[in-house]
């Protein structure tokens, strides 16, 4: 019993964190071109000669 | 206008936004050729790609115009269709704050349902009190935030008298929280959070989907208007001149309209004599020479020489009006379809608010006293919960539209799929529509090869139609131009240069070179390029590519096609015959639309097919309408779908599909239907433990998302 006494704080801190989270990327336009960022890791920015 | 002009004016003024849909982007490399190249055309500032949506935002200044941007897309390969900033803003601003409540109704339910897998795994005593407890803590305002879309929708619908599928919704939810929370503090063995919670849950994903797929209200009329000039300059009787606003015209003043200057008014033509573009009305693309005597309406572009006009209607009288108004009155006949999905939840919120009824009433007679009986009440309310019923209609339908988008397709609206599918008819404009609305050039090939770089190079130094055609030949020929000096450009005369010394010319055929072919109206061009005799280069409007072939397809998906042109007679006989099917001509707007109503009274269900502005009642009325990415502002504001590109198949891939999402669809309410025939008996037994709510009602959304998803293969 004793145990829970923290453990169930803790689990709803932890997913309080996960939803805070959640709705931050929602703001942050996270979402908005998830297959586009997929993509863009792949464009190469190198302008300037390799060295 | 120069390239040079429109840099400096594109860079004065803050910048504008215009979103553009681009289905051609594959691969990372697209995303950076457009994002480097777009921003080195003049006047462009900055291209931000969205991959995901296909689409690419495009930061320019305030003077150039989204034909402009489309061209400097071409320029760089790619095709492109603005997408109307105004409205995808207002449906973020709708869909932003329900997205918001998902995420705080989902993150609450898993809590909860943590919760209560341990209850319903044994907890009981002091744990089981304790965890509905907390429980509540979390549910309560969880259900408070994430409800009030529903509730806010239920208390306007109860304050009209009336009742929606939000009405038993909200009943539920609240009367389970409440009645969960009454167990909570008598220490009862059954809480319902986690129902209430992934109810809510579920709904809102159904509300986002659906909200995503919501048709913004077009205002083709408006835009129509717009066309027309805002003012004329007015003629006074000792000759001076004074420019007037449109309003302030009146019947019988003289007005004189310059070349490039659209009328304001509908009028005679007093004095002059000049070429008209009159596409706005009838939607033939090739000028009209108008003299004296000949009558001109508002909204046609003068393109040569300046002329004196007796105005003969203004305002509302003015024939541009007419079909503004026509449009208004057909596009309130189209809102007057209902969607599938509301069709239902109107049959839906009785159904439930009896059979709860019935079982209280039903427990309160059999002697189970009241707590036993709301418990099962609140039992059948929210096992009936309408969350596949939610999911069926707007999961199939974002799936179909999302793959129809990456295939060029571009639909405007939901309900116009389910009308699309309905649709056992064609009627089809011809000009810009079978046709590309634009003229080819026929005889480029006989060009000695010699010869070619040189009309290149002339055809590349005007931006009139023909020569655009003519470059379009040459470059598909894989000519490249040759070095010209001294290009003069004449305006209705045509381009003349020096090459190596000779000079050369591109320029109007005079009437005796053209007396050899006098029974032969197709525009034409003469090019004088060093040679003996000047070469005459024949356009015509070509029928687009694949037409015939995408007409069979769909005649034998059961919709036979019909001609309907404001074109002459004979243009379209020619056209008709070519493709087998049947064809009128001369044909007005309110013509077009009479004839739309009559097919629509006769119970069947025309798809229109058309592009120009005189198509535009005509688009409005139809039961579901298509336009071309080329059709004008107002065809591809009334129309419910638009096409990318040249190719008329996606047509019938349209029609394919919008079938393949009805018939999904149905197959997902029947799902929806099934569980409820087998869920309610339960419910009304008093049979049903929160652990088989959740099941149940977790199953059912999660197999009607994964029928839907089998669409994304539908669109070939």
């Amino acid at each position: 019993m004793n145990g829970l006494l923290i453990l169930i704080p803790l689990a709803l801190l932890l997913s309080l964190g996960g939803l805070v989270a959640f709705l931050w990327s929602l703001r942050a336009g996270q979402y908005d071109d998830p297959d586009g960022a997929a993509m863009r890791i792949l464009i190469d920015d190198d302008e300037g000669p390799t060295g | 206008m120069t390239v040079a002009a429109l840099t400096d004016e594109g860079l004065d003024g803050g910048a504008v936004e215009t979103r553009f849909a681009v289905p051609d982007m594959h691969c990372a490399g697209c995303i950076a050729k457009i994002e480097r190249l777009l921003p080195q055309q003049p006047g462009v500032r900055a291209a931000r790609v969205n991959f995901s949506s296909r689409t690419v935002a495009v930061s320019h200044g305030p003077t150039l115009s989204e034909p402009d941007l489309i061209r400097a897309f071409d320029s760089i390969g790619f095709e492109a269709q603005a997408l109307h900033s105004a409205a995808a803003s207002q449906r973020g601003q709708a869909l932003t704050p329900l997205i918001r409540a998902l995420a705080v109704a989902a993150f609450a339910a898993m809590n909860v349902m943590l919760l209560s897998v341990s209850i319903w795994s044994g907890a009981d005593g002091s744990s089981r009190h304790l965890f509905h407890w907390i429980s509540a803590a979390i549910a309560i305002p969880a259900v408070a935030y994430a409800g009030r879309p529903f509730f806010a929708s239920a208390w306007k619908a109860l304050r009209a008298g009336t009742t929606n599928m939000d009405v038993p919704i909200s009943i539920g939810v609240l009367l389970a929280t409440s009645m969960s929370l009454y167990e909570t503090i008598v220490d009862g063995e059954h809480a319902w959070f986690d129902g209430a919670l992934t109810l809510l849950a579920f709904l809102l994903a159904g509300r986002v989907l659906d909200e995503m797929m919501r048709g913004r209200a077009a205002s083709g009329a408006e835009a129509l208007v717009r066309r027309t000039a805002t003012g004329a300059m007015r003629l006074a009787e000792d000759g001076s001149s004074q420019w007037v606003g449109a309003d302030d015209l009146a019947v019988g003043d003289r007005v004189l309209v310059v070349a490039g200057e659209r009328l304001a008014a509908d009028g005679v033509i007093a004095n002059g004599r000049s070429r008209f573009d009159l596409s706005l009305l009838t939607g033939e693309s090739a000028p009209v020479t108008l003299g004296e005597g000949d009558t001109a309406a508002a909204g046609t572009l003068n393109l040569d020489a300046p002329v004196t006009l007796r105005v003969t209607a203004v305002g509302e009288a003015r024939a541009i009006a007419e079909i503004a108004r026509l449009m208004d009155s057909a596009s309130q006949g189209k809102s007057r379809y209902v969607r599938l999905a509301d069709r239902l939840s109107r049959l839906y919120a009785p159904v439930v608010h009896t059979l709860a009824g019935l079982s209280f009433a039903g427990w309160m007679l059999s002697g189970a006293g009241w707590h036993q009986s709301i418990l099962v009440a609140i039992a059948v309310l929210i096992i009936t919960c309408p969350c596949a019923l939610g999911l069926a209609v707007p999961v199939a339908q974002v799936v179909v539209s999302g793959t129809m988008m990456g295939k060029g397709l571009l639909v405007k609206d939901g309900s116009a799929l389910e009308r699309l599918a309905q649709a056992d008819i064609l009627l089809l404009d011809k000009t810009g529509t079978l046709t590309l609305g634009r003229p080819t050039a026929e005889g480029a090939a006989t060009i000695p090869e010699a010869q070619r770089p040189i009309a290149l190079a002339l055809a590349t130094a005007s931006r009139h139609p023909l020569a655009i055609a003519l470059r379009q030949a040459l470059v598909g020929l894989g000519v490249s131009a040759a070095p010209l000096e001294d290009v003069v450009e004449s305006p209705g005369e045509g381009v003349s240069a020096r090459h190596e010394g000779r000079a050369v010319a591109m320029r109007r055929p005079r009437e005796s070179e053209l007396a050899a072919e006098a029974d032969d109206d197709r525009a034409a061009v003469a090019l004088d390029l060093g040679g003996d005799a000047p070469i005459i280069v024949r356009f015509a409007d070509a029928l687009r590519p694949d037409a015939a072939d995408a007409l069979t397809q769909l005649a034998e998906l059961g919709l036979p096609a019909r001609i309907m042109s404001g074109d002459r007679s004979d243009a379209v006989g020619t056209v008709a015959r070519q493709l087998g099917i049947p064809g009128e001509g001369n044909m007005r707007p309110a013509d077009k639309m009479a004839v739309l109503e009559g097919e629509i009274a006769a119970g069947r269900h025309p798809l229109m097919i058309g592009d120009g502005l005189n198509d535009g009642p005509a688009l409005a009325t139809a039961h579901v309408s298509m336009a071309p990415a080329s059709a004008s502002d107002v065809g591809q504001q009334a129309a419910d779908i638009v096409f990318l590109g040249d190719s008329l198949l996606g047509l019938p891939r349209a029609v394919r599909a919008a079938r393949a999402a009805m018939g999904v669809v149905r197959e997902n309410l029947a799902l929806a239907i099934t569980y409820n025939v087998f869920a309610v008996p339960l419910a009304m037994a008093g049979k049903v433990t929160p652990l088989i709510a959740a099941v149940a009602m977790s199953t059912s959304s999660l197999i009607v998302v994964a029928n839907s998803l089998r669409l994304r293969s539908a669109v070939k």
